[in-house]
């Protein structure tokens, strides 16, 4: 039962739409929300009581199964009606049946993937295809990092020619906004053509 | 339920002294409402009994006089997401805070707002 109550003094209340950006440990997620956010970086953490049961597996520890989720997440006011919010979803594979809650409603998703290590996106691309969220890439360009074609990536990745692959700078607003664009172009896309 | 324990919590929570299941009084979901993360909620009336009220309860409305994700209002508390849905959800059923579901829980998404999500970030 939730209120929907939009009406009230002084305006309606916006209503909320999300973008997840997911990928390895340390590819820079927090890094592409910090770029674009209005606001730094907030960190939220969410209490799983259930799921982890056989993953962690704590072995004469008696103790209650929950895991603590950290998110990292930006926001973009789009209107006095909408907001955007970029959560960075957790790294870890183990934290899979999380990302289903987050994954639920999502306009879309960024893989930001890691040069030097291309495979931790994997777990992402897997979920993001399973969950029918239309994502992009972001290859996260570190300085010094051997850099990948686009084609390179969609062959390793061994994508969907459709999944639109950029090479970017997390730490660049005017880059992470063209990854951001170009998910809500290809999300536009998806739309007019489903698959 | 009320040994349901948050490790480290305790030495980083805004409050040491009380854990987050003793201020839901051990509850760990909220019966009537159901709030998303990104549910946008605010501050219904100005006038608030606070003796009625938790401190956090206070707290959040406090927040809540602009409008805000829950996450936003766990994050600002420093307080688990699950913990900040029940005490939400009992605002909002007595009347202190309206909550709107997220965009796709209304409606899917469409051309409209793809493209209202396009200029947004161009104008970033």
């Amino acid at each position: 039962m939730e209120s929907n109550d939009s009406e009230r003094p002084g305006g309606p209340i916006p209503s909320a739409i999300k973008i997840l950006v997911a990928g390895g440990f340390g590819a820079g997620k927090t890094t592409l929300v910090g770029a674009v956010s209005e606001i730094a970086p907030l960190s939220t953490e969410e209490v799983m009581t259930e799921a982890s049961v056989g993953v962690d597996d704590l072995a004469g520890v008696e103790q209650k199964e929950t895991t603590t989720v950290a998110l990292d997440f930006g926001r973009i006011t789009i209107s006095d009606q909408l907001v955007l919010y970029l959560f960075g979803t957790p790294g870890q594979q183990r934290f899979w049946f999380m990302w289903e809650e987050l994954a639920q409603g999502a306009l879309g998703a960024v893989v930001l993937a890691d040069t030097r290590r291309l495979d931790t996106c994997f777990p992402a691309v897997d979920f993001f295809e399973r969950q029918g969220v239309p994502f992009v890439v972001a290859v996260n360009c570190f300085d010094g990092a051997y850099r990948y074609t686009e084609q390179e990536v969609t062959e390793a990745l061994t994508l969907d020619e459709r999944v639109p692959v950029l090479l970017c700078d997390a730490r660049s607003r005017a880059s992470a906004k063209e990854v951001l664009e170009s998910l809500v172009r290809h999300v536009a896309t998806a739309l007019a053509a489903p698959v | 339920m009320a040994e349901h324990r948050e490790p480290g919590y305790d030495a980083e929570g805004a409050d040491p002294l009380v854990r987050p299941y003793v201020i839901t009084q051990g509850r760990e979901h909220s019966d009537a409402v159901r709030l998303d993360m990104i549910s946008v909620v605010i501050a219904a009336r100005a006038d608030v009994d606070e003796m009625a009220l938790e401190p956090e309860q206070l707290r959040i409305l406090d927040l809540c006089r602009r409008p805000q994700s829950v996450a936003e209002v766990s994050a600002h508390l420093d307080m688990p997401v699950a913990v900040v849905k029940v005490l939400l959800g009992d605002l909002i059923s007595r009347g202190y805070v309206l909550a709107r579901a997220p965009y796709t829980q209304q409606s899917p998404v469409n051309r409209e707002i793809l493209q209202a999500v396009l200029d947004g970030i161009q104008r970033l």
